[in-house]
């Protein structure tokens, strides 16, 4: 007996419109930065396989040869990130992407990059940890991001979006920021945000290049180039060292980004980025149908941190809530911006596990008894 | 006539030797009798006579040859410890038209950049490893190497090198060429003039091993370092020539340029047309067809 099975047809029911531009399309999250970094004029893209980020190597691998452009699957992340390094200095726009044992091999690299000022964009598609942990997605590689991968006094931009069209937006982002100020940016996304499939806006962006006049294209009629972080002498290299934290106070600047939910009128405040504050913006709509006004501060670059933004709300809230995936990170943050003023209470699950709306609920409840009348 | 006219066009200034253009003046900043010098020159002289000096684009190492840029003068990336291959491979797959060059002692690319190298040479990357054999870790005093010599002392080994304890030194090259993507492998030394120049001559084939995008290409030069050593610089090129030769023969160890002009008749090389930024060899040799290593 054969199955009658309805027929799989793209044609659109006749009661519905042919979609109108700009087009929706559903994408999953990997791919969706990885054809945002192709649309964003991106050169060349080294990768080697790791849960959960693989499904962005293999788009690359598709579609990099479509383009007549670069996809070299490394033999270690060690390799992938040195190579996008050489690619780098000679003014690629050069896409790296791992998960978080992946992105410790990498550290070294980045170091690197930030003391010669090379280029690069690097996705980060967190899972659990530490060590091998799990494939869960998690947001426990904060410190690592935002605190410095690698050795040495150095801050890179770290771009987190929280659904898969902000995602396809820092991506063209992120590339802009690291050329304008010729160092590695960070975009830090959780498991979920890399696995799941969204409607995406295809609001693909190129960014216009700059010109650059220290990348390597052969010493023709030109004095040589040397790209490099090594300063031995100790004046010289404090002097480098300088160079590098008046643009990184440039960065701090001009470059924090972060939205507000219901702020107006939130006597409490969940900062979260990322799929927490998914979970977050649930939390806070039940918090509200049971008369907790709660808003949602969530940073999009969590360095440079919204420190100003976030210490502007403590003079009308009584109290934040951080809520990560992680055993509290991002939260010290929080905490040196409110700067003991108001408490700063925390709620995250590790190891893969996602807080639920009624864990960040009920930590919403414990935050309001601790700083009295809640109600309204 | 007389005596002066007749010498007159002998005596006529006549440059027999100068500092290669791609050689920067200035004062070395490595050991008394080091071999680094020597190697910098012949790259200079190499990439000069092959007028590859505007299109070059090296990679500097750790170790003693991380200022190599100061002293040639071509466009230079610095590379994390072992790196360097890496780092060529992106270098070479976005700029199809650059000369790729790594130089590397033998703790970078015998030791922690082992990775790297094998798989540069196993995609068949169209660079040029320029591999400085000194057996020692000679910048963070005097360590040893993955190519230390047996019985040889060193800061790390303060008894000599035992195999049982350390292991037997690595004949990195050896390893490379037995790979289809490496067109040319060969180990020079700079133990004496003639064998300096059959170094260069090595270098010439590597370069011309990359320019026909034909794959990887390695010379690996037996360097000295009498500092590391504990000799005196004549002392160090004495063992270098009666010692360290004999763990590691000088000579070609493999030539697939050769090997294809001699499977053509026509004698162009099946696999010298260019494939694109990644320049793999279109037609990998068959390792089973690999031609016996040469000496």
């Amino acid at each position: 007996m054969t199955a009658v099975r309805p027929a799989l047809t793209s044609i659109p029911p006749p009661d519905r419109p042919v979609p109108p531009a700009p087009r929706r399309i559903l994408m999953k999250g990997n791919e969706a930065m990885a054809e945002a970094a192709i649309q964003a004029g991106c050169d060349a893209y080294f990768g080697y396989p790791i849960t959960p980020q693989a499904e962005l190597l293999e788009w690359m691998a598709r579609r990099m040869p479509e383009e007549g452009r670069v996809f070299v699957q490394a033999e270690s992340e060690l390799g992938a990130i040195n190579m996008a390094l050489g690619a780098a200095a000679t003014g690629a726009r050069v896409l790296v992407s791992s998960s978080s044992p992946g992105i410790s091999l990498m550290a070294e690299a980045m170091s690197y990059m930030a003391g010669g000022e090379v280029p690069v964009v690097l996705i980060n598609v967190m899972r659990g940890g530490p060590g091998l942990g799990s494939i869960g997605p998690s947001q426990a590689d904060y410190f690592q991001a935002v605190k410095g991968h690698g050795h040495g006094d150095y801050r890179t931009p770290v771009l987190a979006p929280s659904s898969i069209s902000e995602a396809v937006e820092v991506v063209a982002d992120a590339f802009e920021l690291a050329e304008r100020y010729r160092t590695p940016v960070i975009i830090l996304v959780d498991g979920i945000l890399g696995q799941a499939m969204e409607p995406v806006e295809a609001a693909f962006r190129t960014p216009a290049r700059a010109p650059a006049d220290w990348i390597l294209t052969g010493a023709d009629g030109r004095p040589p180039r040397v790209v490099k972080s090594v300063h031995l002498l100790p004046e010289a290299l404090e002097a480098h060292n300088r160079h590098l934290q008046a643009k990184f106070a440039g960065i701090a600047a001009r470059e924090v980004r972060w939205a507000g939910e219901q702020l107006e009128d939130a006597e409490l405040v969940i900062v979260a980025y990322g799929t927490a504050a998914r979970v977050a913006r649930t939390a806070i709509a039940r918090a509200r149908a049971d008369g907790l006004a709660a808003g949602l501060f969530r940073p999009i670059t969590l360095w440079p941190f919204p420190s100003a933004a976030l210490a502007d709300l403590v003079a009308r809230v009584r109290g934040f809530l951080a809520v990560e995936l992680s055993a509290g990170q991002m939260v010290e943050d929080v905490r040196l911006a409110v700067d003991g003023r108001r408490p700063v209470a925390f709620e995250g699950r590790m190891g893969g596990m996602v807080p639920t709306p009624a864990e960040v609920v009920a930590a919403l409840r414990r935050l309001d008894a601790i700083v009295g009348e809640g109600r309204r | 006539m007389t005596v002066e006219h007749a010498l007159e066009p002998v005596l006529e200034p006549r440059v027999v030797f100068e500092r290669p253009e791609l050689l920067a003046d200035r004062t070395t900043i490595y050991c008394p009798g080091c071999g680094h010098g020597v190697v910098h020159r012949l790259v200079a002289e190499v990439l000069g006579e092959l007028d590859l000096g505007p299109r070059t684009i090296a990679v500097a190492p750790v170790g003693c040859a991380v200022f190599a840029y100061d002293f040639l003068l071509v466009d230079f990336v610095e590379a994390p410890h072992g790196r360097a291959p890496a780092l060529a491979t992106g270098i070479r797959r976005v700029r199809p038209d650059a000369f790729v060059l790594t130089y590397q002692g033998d703790g970078d690319l015998a030791a922690i950049g082992t990775a790297e190298i094998v798989h540069a040479a196993a995609r068949g990357e169209a660079i040029t490893a320029v591999f400085v054999n000194n057996g020692i870790y000679g910048m963070t005093g005097g360590q040893m190497a993955p190519t230390t010599l047996l019985g040889q002392r060193s800061t790390s080994s303060p008894g000599g090198r035992e195999a049982g304890l350390h292991g037997l030194p690595i004949p990195m090259t050896e390893m490379l060429a037995v790979l289809p993507g490496v067109a040319f492998a060969a180990r020079g030394s700079i133990a004496d003039a003639a064998a300096i120049g059959r170094t260069k001559a090595y270098l010439r084939k590597a370069a011309g091993a990359q320019l026909a995008r034909r794959g990887f290409s390695i010379v690996e030069i037996l360097s000295n370092c009498p500092v590391g050593w504990g000799m005196t610089p004549l002392e160090s090129i004495e063992r270098l020539r009666e010692v360290v030769t004999k763990t590691y023969p000088p000579g070609v160890i493999v030539d697939r340029m050769k090997a294809d002009a001699a499977a053509s008749p026509a004698g162009t090389s099946p696999g010298a047309a260019p494939a694109g930024p990644g320049a793999v060899p279109p037609t990998p040799a068959d390792p089973a067809s690999t031609p016996p290593v040469e000496r």
